[in-house]
């Protein structure tokens, strides 16, 4: 088992005050919370985070985790001392608030059984009770909605064990993906979630869908948007281009004097569904690079006749 | 659910279809209790603040979009791990859904 350095996840001092600890976590929370974060690995470190706070702001683990001493180091190989508890209660302490999540095993052997003992408190009432809702995320392709799809997710699931210790168990589920999905769906496996007590339902899963970045194509609401390159002389003169889909190659119609940034829209393109979404073409006109002199010279020739001057509108030439 | 699309059957032993919540799906206040675990009232306090808007009312009982499944998660979420009251996550998801929308406009090559 690895030595958890809760002082280091936190960026604060061995003396650092409640209020202090507080702050940080307030602050680092921000940064890596799942919902807001852009940071690469923001739901481990935010997983990290939370169990640091939970030992740290509880005044009584706090003391029992700082009497294992201050020699140990994040990651370093570690068995708690015998008896290293003793004395220490942690009453009612335990998992406060953030409910029975996944934590380290470091975090486990010191503070877990604790809470079993808290937890299986008076074993002789029997009482039932539907199982918790799960809830977790699911990366599909463009292409899975148009074609829908089988996509295998793997989940990590706390369970509790007879003793009331929490473990987690791997878990693969293979679920379909119906055509037509589109970002932020939610899917529902119904009794696919946390076991129930006593007798009572399991509770469900809930799968909400996050599409893969796509290199070609974006995706908004059931919209699909790719930028086209085009000739300048495509763009000027108009004329029939070959455009990819998500489905395939087609011809597009480029109208005469398109400029660049032009939506071409293909009705009901977009991802199916009762009411399909549209595709977007936007044009993006790329300049053939002046590196020959006959290129130069077409340039040379387009100045001296065309008198064009992109900056008409800004009042300079 | 109120009313949802209707789940395609998968053929024998085949990995579960499940139930998509998609754009025709309505949630009851119920639903939303239920998939959230939170009280009616969270869910009342909640359309207060306008961060649930109901998209009808059939009997008394009001229904609203899909997307308010989301909604009330983030919200929770944002409550219990960064401590903002109610009309700080309504300001939050209001902005991240801003950014969403105008990272969609991004090409991917440019982000």
């Amino acid at each position: 088992m690895e030595f958890r350095d809760y002082y280091k996840v936190m960026g604060v001092a061995r003396d650092a005050t409640q209020d202090e600890i507080k702050r940080a976590y307030r602050k680092l929370a921000r940064k890596y919370h799942p919902d807001v974060s852009k940071e690469a690995g923001a739901e481990e470190s935010f997983k990290e985070l939370g169990e640091a706070y939970e030992v740290l702001k509880d005044p009584e683990k706090r003391a029992a985790y700082d009497q294992l001493g201050a020699n140990w180091k994040q990651g370093q190989e570690f068995r708690p001392p015998p008896d290293w508890d003793a004395g220490f209660e942690f009453s009612g302490g335990g998992y406060t608030g953030s409910g029975p999540d996944i934590h380290s095993d470091f975090f486990e052997e010191l503070f877990g059984r604790r809470y079993a003992h808290a937890a299986s408190g008076d074993g002789r009432r029997s009482f039932r009770m539907r199982g918790e809702n799960h809830h977790a995320k699911v990366l599909v392709d463009l292409e899975d909605s148009f074609n829908g799809s089988t996509r295998s997710i793997s989940l990590r699931v706390p369970e509790v064990t007879e003793d009331g210790h929490v473990v987690t168990r791997d878990r693969t589920l293979n679920v379909r993906i119906p055509k037509g999905i589109r970002p932020g769906q939610q899917i529902r496996l119904a009794g696919q979630g946390g076991p129930g007590m006593g007798g009572g339902d399991s509770g469900d899963l809930y799968l909400e869908v996050e599409f893969r970045t796509h290199p070609h194509f974006r995706v908004e609401g059931a919209d699909v948007y790719v930028d086209l390159p085009v000739a300048p002389w495509e763009a000027a003169l108009g004329g029939t281009v070959k455009a990819p889909t998500p489905t395939g190659t087609v011809d597009l119609k480029v109208p005469e004097n398109s400029n660049q940034g032009r939506k071409l829209r293909l009705k009901g393109r977009g991802l199916p569904g009762k009411v399909a979404g549209d595709l977007y073409m936007v044009l993006q006109i790329s300049l053939p690079p002046a590196d020959t002199e006959a290129a130069k010279e077409l340039y040379k020739q387009m100045q001296d006749r065309l008198g064009f001057n992109p900056r008409a509108t800004m009042g300079v030439s | 659910m109120a009313e949802h699309d209707r789940p395609e059957r998968g053929e024998r032993g085949g990995p579960p279809m499940g139930e998509l919540i998609g754009e025709q799906t309505t949630l009851t206040v119920a639903d939303l209790c239920r998939s959230c675990s939170v009280e009616a009232e969270m869910v009342e306090a909640m359309v207060e603040e306008g961060i649930l808007e109901p998209v009808g009312q059939r009997r008394h009982h009001l229904y609203f979009h899909a997307s308010s499944l989301r909604r009330t998660r983030v919200t929770l979420r944002l409550q219990q791990d960064l401590g903002v009251n109610l009309a700080g996550a309504a300001l939050a998801l209001e902005l991240l859904e801003r950014i969403a929308e105008l990272e969609a406009k991004i090409p991917p090559d440019r982000q």
